[in-house]
C-alpha cells in the first residue's frame, strides 16, 4: 500500500530518473574503468603501428608499394603477418642490399623495437602470423633431439644439406645454413616460408614437432668436430680435395726428398 | 766370431741347407733398380693397400652387414631410438662405442682415397714417360683392371654402413643397372633380390669387398710386381743408359731401407689424416631410408667424374616397344665409362700401331719429345677434370656463389671445347720446349755475364752444357712417319684405305717435332759460335 501511495508522489517520475541516471553512469563508469589498463595499450598498439608505418614509409615502401600493396619487383605484404617481418627484417635480409638472386642474412638494419614496430604495422594490414616470443620455444625442455633429426632428414635436408650447412637451389638461388640462427627466426621460417621455401603449417609439422627439428638443428651446431676437422660438413668433395692437396702433397713431398737422400 | 752372427749364420744355414734359399737370394737381393721419385708413386698405391687390409680386417671384427631393422641404443644421443639397419647401427658403434673404432675408419677411408689417387698419378707418370710400351703393354692392362676395379671398390666400401650418402650412391648405382637397355630391371631385380632397397645388397656387396675384390687385388697386384721384376724397371736416359742396362742401386740394402721407410711415411701420412681430419661423418648423414636425401649428396672423389657426366647429361629418353632407354643415365654412366676404358686399355696398342714401333723399350720418354702423347694425355686429363668439377657443381655454386646452372652449362660446353684446345696448347708447348732443348744444346746456357771486346762490342757469354746434359737432352729418338705404302710387291698402286689413310694421318701427326740437333750440326755452329 505504501509503496503504492510513494509511486504516485509528484517527485516519484523525477527521482527516479536521477536515480536510473546515476545507475547507469556509475555502472558505465565502472564498467569503462575496468579496461582502462586494455585501453591505453590500444593506443601504445596504434602508436607502434603509427612508428611502424613511419619506418615503412622511408625504408621499405619504395619497392612495396606506400601502402605495402607490392610492386613489380616485390609482394605485397598484406597477410604476410609479423612473423614474416620479424624473419625478413630481423635476420638482416630485409631490406635488401641489392636485387640480387635472393636476400641473404646479413646484419640486421633495424634494431628490435624498430623490426617490432615494422612487424606491427604489417600485421595491422591484414591478420597474418604473430611474431614467435623466444620464451615461448621451450625446444630445451620439449624438443626431442632424435625425431627432430629423423623430421629434418625428411623435410630440409635436401635443400639445407643433411648437417643444415646449406645447398645450392637454381638459378643461383640457395638454402642458407642455419648455423647460428635464432631459435625463433627458424621457427617463423618454417611457418611464413621465405622465399624459395615452403610454408610448414601446423597441420604437416605440428608446434612440438618444430621445437623437436629446432633442437636437433641447435644439437648439430653445438656437436664438437668428432674425428677432427669438419671439412665443413659438405660431404665427400672436401675430402677429396685435401687427398689431392695435403695427402698426396705430402707423400710426393717425401718422395722427393727419399730419391734425393743419400743412396 | 760373436755369439749373435754364429746364431744367425746356423739359422741361415739351416734354411739354406733345406730350401737352397742362398742363390735365390743373393741373386735377387742385389737386383738393381733405378732412383726417381716418380718410381715411387706406385709404391704409395702399395703401401695403402696394405693399410687398407690392415685396417679393414680391424673393422670387420665388429661390422654387421646386415639391413635387419634395430632400435638405436648407443651412446651418440641424436640418433638415440631411431630405427636403423644393422649396418648403420653396428657403423656408429665402431665409430663412438668401439676403442680406437673411429680412428681406424677414418685411417681406413683416407687410405682409399689416397689408394685411388696415388694410382691415377701412377698411370699418368706411366703414360706420360711412355711406359707402357712393349714389353710392358701387359702390365698396362693390369694397371687399367686395378684402376676399375679400384672405383668399385670404393664405391662398395663406402656404401656398406648403410647411412643416408651410401643409400643415395646405392639409388644412383641402381638407375645406372636399369639403364642397360631391355634387361635392365631384370639385373636390377636380380641385384637387389627384388624391389630397391631389399635386404641382400649390402651383404652380397660386402662379401664381394671384403673377400672377392680383395682376392683380386692381391693376385693382380703380385702379378703387376712380379712383372715388374721380370720384365725390369724402366728408367729415364741419361749417360750410361741403354735399353738394354739398368743403371741404379741394389734392392739390398738400399730400396730394402728405402721403401721400408716410406711404408711407414704412407702409414703415418694416413693415420695423420685419420686423426685431425674427419671423413664420412654417417653419424650425421643418419640411417638411410629411399624417402630421404641431403643437398650436395656426392660421391667420394674417383666416381665424381661420373656423377658429373650424369649431372649435365640433358633429359632424353626414348620409348620402344614398350622399353624405356634413358639416354640421359645410359650415355654417361654406361657408354662413354665404356669408351674411355677401353681406349685407356687400348693405348698401348694404338700408338703401336700409329708408329709402326714393334720394338722393346726400357728408356723412358720425356713428355716433351712425344707431343702428340703429351697432349692426349693432357687433354683426357682435362676432359675429366672438367666432369669432376661438375660432380661438385653444387658445393662450388654455394661456396664461391656461382648458380648451379651456369657451371652446368659451363661443363657441358667445356667438355666439347676445353679438351681440343688442351690438346693444341700442350703440343705446342712441347714444340717449345723442344726448341729451348735444341737452343740450349746448340748456343749453351746463358749465363748472364757482359763482356766487353777491345771493339767495344757487348757480348753476353754462353756456358756450354756438359757432355752428360747434351747426350740427356739428345739421346732420344725422331721417328719419321709411317708413309702410305705408295706400291706393292707387283709395284702396282694399292688402293688407299680409309684405315691405311687413317693411319697415315695420325703418324704424320704423330711425327711433328722440332729436330733434334745431331754432332754434326753442333759442330758446324762451334766455329761461330757466341
Amino acid at each position: 500500500m505504501r509503496i503504492k501511495q510513494l509511486r504516485r508522489h509528484k517527485f516519484a517520475g523525477p527521482v527516479l530518473v536521477v536515480a536510473a541516471l546515476l545507475t547507469i553512469g556509475s555502472a558505465f563508469s565502472i564498467a569503462s574503468a575496468l579496461p582502462s589498463a586494455q585501453r591505453s595499450e590500444v593506443s601504445a598498439q596504434s602508436t607502434l603501428v603509427d612508428e611502424g608505418k613511419q619506418i615503412f614509409l622511408k625504408g621499405c615502401s619504395s619497392c612495396h608499394g606506400l601502402n605495402a600493396e607490392g610492386g613489380a619487383i616485390a609482394p605485397s605484404l598484406i597477410g604476410v603477418g609479423a612473423a614474416a617481418v620479424d624473419f625478413q627484417v630481423g635476420t638482416g635480409r630485409m631490406p635488401m642490399a641489392d636485387m640480387s638472386q635472393q636476400a641473404m642474412r646479413k646484419k640486421p638494419l633495424y634494431d628490435a623495437a624498430q623490426t617490432a614496430a615494422l612487424a606491427a604495422y604489417v600485421a595491422s594490414l591484414a591478420p597474418g602470423p604473430a611474431t614467435v616470443d623466444p620464451a615461448s620455444l621451450t625446444w630445451e625442455r620439449d624438443g626431442n633431439v632424435a625425431q627432430g633429426g629423423e623430421l629434418f632428414r625428411t623435410n630440409c635436408a635436401m635443400c639445407h644439406n643433411f648437417a643444415a650447412q646449406g645447398g645450392a637451389l637454381t638459378n643461383g638461388k640457395y638454402a642458407p645454413s642455419l648455423m647460428g640462427v635464432e631459435t625463433q627466426h627458424i621457427y617463423e621460417a618454417m611457418i611464413t616460408g621465405p622465399q624459395s621455401m615452403p610454408k610448414f603449417s601446423d597441420k604437416t609439422i605440428t608446434p612440438a614437432e618444430k621445437l623437436s627439428i629446432i633442437k636437433w638443428i641447435k644439437s648439430a651446431e653445438a656437436e664438437p668436430a668428432i674425428g677432427g676437422a669438419s671439412l665443413g660438413r659438405v660431404g665427400p668433395v672436401t675430402e677429396g680435395l685435401l687427398v689431392w692437396t695435403l695427402g698426396l702433397g705430402l707423400l710426393i713431398g717425401v718422395a722427393v726428398w727419399l730419391a734425393t737422400k743419400a743412396r | 766370431m760373436k755369439k749373435s752372427e754364429r746364431v744367425a749364420g746356423n739359422v741361415a744355414s739351416y734354411i739354406d741347407d733345406r730350401t737352397g734359399a742362398a742363390g735365390w737370394a743373393k741373386k735377387n737381393l742385389t737386383k738393381v733398380f733405378p732412383d726417381h721419385w716418380s718410381f715411387m708413386l706406385g709404391e704409395i698405391a702399395l703401401y695403402s693397400f696394405i693399410i687398407l687390409l690392415l685396417s679393414g680386417t680391424f673393422l670387420t671384427f665388429w661390422f654387421d652387414p646386415s639391413q635387419q631393422e634395430v632400435i638405436y641404443n648407443g651412446s651418440y644421443a641424436p640418433l638415440s631410438h631411431v630405427s636403423m639397419s644393422a649396418s648403420y647401427a653396428s657403423t656408429l658403434h665402431i665409430s663412438f662405442d668401439v676403442r680406437g673404432g673411429l680412428l681406424m675408419r677414418q685411417i681406413h677411408h683416407w687410405a682409399a682415397l689416397i689408394f685411388m689417387a696415388a694410382i691415377v698419378v701412377h698411370l699418368l707418370r706411366v703414360f706420360f714417360t711412355g711406359a707402357f710400351r712393349k714389353p710392358r703393354e701387359a702390365n698396362w692392362l693390369i694397371g687399367i683392371g686395378l684402376l676399375t676395379l679400384g672405383i668399385v671398390e670404393g664405391f662398395l666400401g663406402y656404401s656398406l654402413p648403410d647411412d643416408l650418402l651410401s643409400g643415395t650412391g646405392i639409388r644412383i648405382a641402381e638407375a645406372i643397372i636399369q639403364a642397360f637397355p631391355v634387361v635392365g630391371s631384370y639385373l636390377s631385380y636380380f641385384a637387389f633380390g627384388g624391389a630397391f632397397p631389399g635386404h641382400v645388397f649390402i651383404p652380397r656387396i660386402y662379401i664381394v669387398h671384403v673377400l672377392l675384390l680383395p682376392g683380386i687385388f692381391l693376385a693382380l697386384i703380385t702379378v703387376h710386381l712380379m712383372l715388374v721384376w721380370y720384365q725390369k724397371h724402366t728408367q729415364y736416359p741419361g749417360p750410361g743408359r741403354t735399353e738394354k742396362n739398368v743403371v741404379g742401386y741394389p734392392l739390398m740394402p738400399v730400396y730394402m731401407a728405402k721403401a721400408g721407410g716410406f711404408f711407414f711415411i704412407v702409414f703415418g701420412v694416413t693415420a695423420f689424416l685419420g686423426a685431425v681430419a674427419s671423413i664420412n661423418p654417417i653419424w650425421l648423414y643418419g640411417p638411410y631410408t629411399p624417402g630421404q636425401i641431403s643437398a650436395g649428396s656426392q660421391p667420394d672423389w674417383y666416381m665424381g667424374w661420373l656423377d658429373g657426366l650424369v649431372r649435365m647429361a640433358p633429359p632424353l629418353e626414348t620409348h620402344a616397344f614398350g622399353h624405356t632407354i634413358s639416354w640421359n643415365i645410359l650415355i654417361p654412366g654406361l657408354i662413354l665409362p665404356g669408351i674411355l676404358f677401353t681406349g685407356m686399355a687400348l693405348y698401348p696398342f694404338i700408338e703401336s700401331w700409329i708408329s709402326g714401333d714393334t720394338r722393346e723399350h726400357h728408356l723412358l720418354d720425356r713428355p716433351r719429345n712425344v707431343p702428340n702423347r703429351t697432349a692426349l694425355g693432357a687433354m683426357s686429363l682435362s676432359f675429366m677434370i672438367i666432369a669432376l668439377a661438375n660432380g661438385g657443381n653444387d658445393v662450388i655454386a654455394t661456396h664461391f656463389h656461382l648458380t648451379i646452372n651456369g657451371i652446368m652449362w659451363f661443363t657441358r660446353i667445356g667438355l666439347f671445347v676445353v679438351p681440343p684446345i688442351v690438346f693444341v696448347i700442350t703440343k705446342r708447348i712441347c714444340l717449345s720446349l723442344q726448341r729451348a732443348d735444341r737452343e740450349i744444346v746448340l748456343h749453351g746456357r746463358e749465363t748472364g755475364r757482359l763482356v766487353m771486346t777491345p771493339s767495344g762490342e757487348f757480348l753476353e757469354v754462353h756456358e756450354e752444357l756438359t757432355p752428360e746434359k747434351k747426350w740427356t737432352l739428345t739421346q732420344h729418338e725422331q721417328p719419321a712417319a709411317l708413309a702410305a705404302p705408295t706400291e706393292d710387291a707387283h709395284g702396282t698402286r694399292p688402293k688407299a684405305t680409309l684405315k691405311g689413310k687413317l693411319r697415315a694421318r695420325m703418324s704424320e701427326a704423330n711425327a711433328e717435332q722440332v729436330p733434334a740437333p745431331t754432332s754434326s750440326g753442333a759442330h758446324e755452329l762451334e766455329s761461330g759460335h757466341h
